[in-house]
């Protein structure tokens, strides 16, 4: 017979045991996550480091070996053009969404079905677009394997994602600073420029830091787009090749000669720091920022 | 003249007539600029925002025109069809419904909608408890000083290229699987419904679990970073509240933290689901980028439409009807039906979250 108020043992001890089991899982998933990481950047670092060569950053490719400074001035030129157009087109569409589009209360609103395909299209394949990029800009318009249809197709990739990053960005400025400028009798466009945009550019930044990053790494849209060729980029739009650092990588994993494989590693290793270096950069502006708003 | 100052009073004036004569042509266009500047905002931001609307509709038309001849010769074959058949490209060409196309040629897709399906079936299986915990570990267990490298290592896990994240399944995993994990996990299975895709043979690494794993690994940051931000947004004191009645962290989490963010966890979910169906070039170089194979067991080689569509497009060219070019067309369309679907599944669900609950006592 139980006596009232003494605590049940069995059942304390099986949620004990569960609360262990809860503690230990969750770091085991942890370890899951972060063990590959680290697994894949040494792996690869591993591999490219014992036969790295620094030449390979001042060669062209030349068949299946040879060095990457096509690739690498190539990957350079495309995300120059995708800062350009979709630095541009994202964060003009970002400020839009955020500050100008009409609000109302409708369900189907205008501003609704913009922020909608923004989202639908973030969630397209980028394959699918490098397929239309092929059929459409390639092909139908003759402009061959070139450097606008890869930074259009790399750019229709991360507006979506520059939007969004810029729109939050935006909606974290206090409303009081867009107040005070208006009681201040500034024109909206005015202190969108030199107030509410200014405080966000932190976010702004960051955002476009990652999308470079992320259109850095890409293969997919690139390939019949961008073509690839082993002369340096040459400052035409249309009608020329642009190689690209990806690839190497997709191209010479499967070739048989250990020359094609280093290609492969030393490339990806390039790949490894080009976008490290963006990751960290983007990592500082927001640290940077966090520094200035705690005091 | 005052407001202008700096672009106008740096050299001091000859005469005040000609002083105020350039104040105030200057402050006319000053003030014209900034009269238009507001619209030139405006405008440009319709245009902007008005590009993704645009590319879809694009998207849709090129991939719709082209796909139009295998849609009608093809017919509900293409789904059900699990027979890639490019036919004869230097034979005959013959006429179906009016459309040109290589004799023998029929093309049906369903090993591709299969493989692509059951590779991000795996993935999402296997990366959504990951991602939990691992969000639980940064966000509640671990001290900031360990917790921010740690997310910054998520952080670079999603920034790593999928063609190097190939090229390390392909190379370096995926042999080792086949050659340590593989067999002692197939040579123990017995021969009873489900765990018999489990049985032998293994194969060389590259296949259907493999690219399940790898397409895991590469949607674990999505979720996980989704995750801690919806984590942190849960106000500390119904969890502390929860503690205060002698709940243990295990039963706050799953009865407290869980339920305040589920929605949001399956919205996460779809994200990382929609990334994995249309992922392209880690597939392309795991699965073994076959057309015709639905893989008997997990091990075996299979394909998916994206690595179809990478692999196959160049090729398709030699057939000078355009019809395999169609067929992979075709493809694309049922890829981004698909994956748009999940998109738009998941953003249904937390819209319709967020129009019902405020849970009891949610504090700012």
């Amino acid at each position: 017979m139980a006596v009232i108020g003494e605590p049940d043992r069995s059942a304390t001890r099986s949620r004990r045991r569960r609360e262990v089991v809860f503690r230990m899982s969750t770091l085991v998933a942890l370890v899951l996550v972060v063990g590959p990481a680290a697994w894949i950047l040494l792996g690869v670092v591993l591999r490219a480091l014992p036969h790295w060569r620094w030449s390979v950053l001042v060669t062209p490719t030349q068949g299946a070996a040879g060095g990457l400074s096509n690739a690498i001035l190539g990957t350079l030129a495309l995300m120059a053009g995708v800062l350009v157009v979709a630095g541009t087109l994202g964060v003009l569409a970002g400020v839009f969404l955020s500050e100008l589009a009409p609000v109302t209360g409708r369900r189907w609103s205008v501003t609704g079905i913009l922020h909608s395909a923004t989202d639908v299209l973030a969630g397209v394949p980028s394959i699918t677009l490098g397929f239309v990029g092929y059929l459409a800009l390639v092909l139908a318009l003759h402009w061959g394997y070139s450097l606008l249809p890869a930074v259009l197709v790399l750019s229709v990739m991360v507006v979506p994602y520059i939007a969004k990053s810029t729109e939050s960005a935006l909606r974290q400025v206090p409303t009081s600073y867009r107040e005070g400028a208006e009681a201040l009798g500034m024109r909206q466009g005015y202190a969108l420029r030199k107030l509410v945009l200014r405080s966000a550019m932190p976010g702004v930044a960051t955002g476009l830091l990652i999308a470079l990053a992320i259109s850095s790494g890409e293969t997919a849209p690139l390939l019949y787009t961008a073509g690839f060729t082993n002369t340096l980029p040459k400052a035409a739009l249309i009608h020329h090749p642009v190689a690209y650092l990806t690839y190497p990588v997709w191209n010479f994993y499967d070739y048989p000669t250990p020359a094609a494989h280093y290609l492969a590693y030393d490339a990806a290793l390039v790949l490894l720091a080009l976008v490290l270096i963006l990751l960290i950069a983007a990592r500082l502006v927001v640290a940077r920022t966090q520094r200035y708003a705690d005091r | 003249m005052a407001i202008l100052g700096g672009a106008t009073g740096a050299a001091p004036p000859a005469s005040p007539v000609k002083a105020m004569r350039r104040a105030s042509l200057a402050r006319r266009i000053a003030t014209a600029g900034l009269a238009h500047e507001s619209r030139v905002w405006k405008i440009g931001g319709w245009l902007a925002a008005s590009v993704p609307l645009g590319s879809l509709v694009f998207i849709l038309v090129v991939l719709g025109h082209k796909a139009w001849p295998s849609v009608i010769v093809n017919g509900t074959h293409f789904f059900t069809g699990s027979a890639w058949k490019p036919g004869s490209t230097y034979g005959t060409t013959v006429h179906t419904h009016g459309f040109a196309h290589p004799a023998g040629s029929s093309y049906g897709a369903w090993p591709l909608i299969a493989g692509t399906l059951q590779t991000s079936a795996i993935a999402v299986v296997l990366a959504v408890p990951i991602s939990l915990g691992a969000a639980f570990a940064l966000t509640e267990r671990l001290p900031g000083w360990l917790s921010r490298p740690l997310g910054f290592a998520v952080e670079i896990l999603a920034g790593i290229p999928s063609v190097v994240i190939g090229l390390w399944g392909v190379l370096t995993l995926g042999p080792i699987l086949a050659q340590d994990v593989y067999p002692a996990i197939a040579d123990h299975m017995p021969d009873v419904p489900v765990l018999s895709y489990f049985r032998n043979p293994v194969g060389h690494g590259e296949g259907l679990l493999t690219t399940g794993l790898v397409l895991g690994l590469m949607i674990v940051p999505i979720i996980t970073a989704t995750t801690c931000d919806l984590f942190s947004q849960v106000p500390p004191l119904p969890k502390e509240g929860g503690l205060a009645l002698g709940m243990t962290d295990a039963e706050v989490a799953r009865r407290v933290t869980l339920p305040w963010v589920r929605t949001g966890i399956i919205g996460a979910t779809l994200l990382g689901l929609g990334r994995a169906l249309g992922e392209t070039m880690a597939v392309a170089m795991i699965s073994g980028a076959a057309l015709n194979t639905i893989s008997p067991n997990v091990f075996g080689t299979m394909g998916t439409i994206a690595a179809a569509i990478v692999t196959q497009l160049d090729s398709s060219f030699t057939d000078g009807t355009g019809f395999a070019t169609s067929a992979l067309a075709e493809a694309a369309v049922v890829l981004v039906v698909i994956t748009v679907l999940a998109n738009l599944v998941a953003r249904l669900i937390i819209a319709r979250s967020a129009r019902h609950g405020v849970p009891v006592g949610r504090a700012g």
